[in-house]
């Protein structure tokens, strides 16, 4: 049986990638080899993970320069030559070895307003919405998102501009620009307008290549593009 | 910059885009068209000077040109300078008046 050398990320921004050998099982994945360095190895290492079937998303990690779940790579599928460079996730601060500051992520995801604000109360009738209308349809393929940050790790512009609010809060922003019963549409297009919003997105699809649920950030965008530019004709924004 | 701005300013850049696709692909095929058999500075002046039409057309270039140019390059700024605020707009109107009146200077030499 083969053993993988693996090099895993130890420490903050200023660590170092350190080398460890773990055996080879068959259908093994990422998450399993990080778990066994976890075990037997070094218990000091830091990492997250739940569910460890491919539905949450915390086990999310850069896998040899790219950013994947660890519970849903295959290591057959990423080593080469028995090689595998396992580091945390991309443009966010790094807690300690594997785990990062997600708070960011999620502060983006609030400032493009990507909160649903009610129009009705509980005592009004529920909302009637026909799920193939075109504005549910689109919200619909955008919904799924899970917030897992691999879209964001993943994308040019996250790294060469920390104030762009990224593939993830723009996605969620366009469900709810979708979302016939929402109240806050004008603000919602002016927080997504604005100085590191949707235009400055550059559509490499970086976002839409690595989702791991498949979604479409890309595609969302150029929505809240085309949104946004309606908006400004009609002097709404 | 505001969401109007922003917005603004993508939407120019979209416009100038689909005009330089118009003025980029007339032109490449003109200069085709006009290098069949050599090329002298007199036959180009010949078909210029004077000439309304072509005026008009580089004219229009140059604009979208000056629209589209410093709006890209506003864009590199950010993302590659970290340049951001008053000092960027400024330069940014600045290379755009650049453009425009280098343009404009060429488009009269040409067809005047």
């Amino acid at each position: 049986m083969s053993r993988l050398q693996v090099e895993v990320w130890r420490g903050r921004a200023d660590g170092r990638y350190q080398r460890f050998e773990v055996p080879r099982e068959e259908s093994q994945t990422v998450l399993d080899v990080v778990t066994y360095i976890q075990r037997h190895l070094d218990p000091t290492l830091a990492y997250r993970f739940a569910c460890r079937v491919g539905m949450c998303g915390s086990c999310a990690m850069t896998v040899n320069g790219v950013a994947r779940w660890t519970c849903r790579t295959h290591v057959a599928r990423v080593a080469r030559d028995d090689r595998l460079q396992i580091g945390p996730l991309a443009n966010l601060p790094v807690i300690r070895d594997l785990a990062t500051d997600m708070r960011e992520f999620f502060d983006k995801w609030a400032r493009a307003q990507g909160h649903f604000v009610p129009t009705a109360t509980r005592r009004d009738e529920p909302a009637r919405i026909a799920p193939e209308s075109r504005s549910r349809a689109a919200a619909n393929a955008a919904i799924e998102c899970i917030g897992c940050g691999v879209c964001y790790a993943s994308c040019d512009v996250v790294a060469w501009n920390p104030d762009y609010l990224g593939p993830a809060a723009l996605n969620r922003a366009w469900t709810l620009v979708n979302d016939v019963r929402d109240a806050a549409r004008v603000e919602r297009l002016r927080a997504v307008s604005g100085d590191a919003g949707c235009h400055s997105c550059h559509t490499h699809l970086s976002c839409t290549e690595r989702c791991p649920k498949q979604l479409s950030p890309t595609a969302s965008i150029a929505g809240l593009k085309r949104v946004t530019a309606l908006a400004f004709l009609k002097g709404e924004l | 910059m505001s969401p109007r701005g922003e917005a603004g300013l993508w939407i120019a850049q979209r416009a100038s885009a689909a005009v330089l696709a118009l003025c980029v692909l007339v032109h490449i095929v003109v200069m085709i068209y006009a290098v069949r058999g050599g090329l002298s500075a007199a036959e180009i002046l010949g078909r210029t000077r004077g000439n309304a039409g072509w005026a008009v057309f580089y004219s229009l270039f140059v604009l979208a040109v000056a629209v589209h140019a410093p709006i890209g390059l506003r864009a590199i700024a950010i993302e590659w300078l970290g340049w951001r605020g008053r000092s960027l707009g400024i330069f940014v109107h600045l290379f755009a008046a650049l453009l425009l009146m280098m343009g404009l200077r060429a488009v009269w030499a040409v067809c005047a």
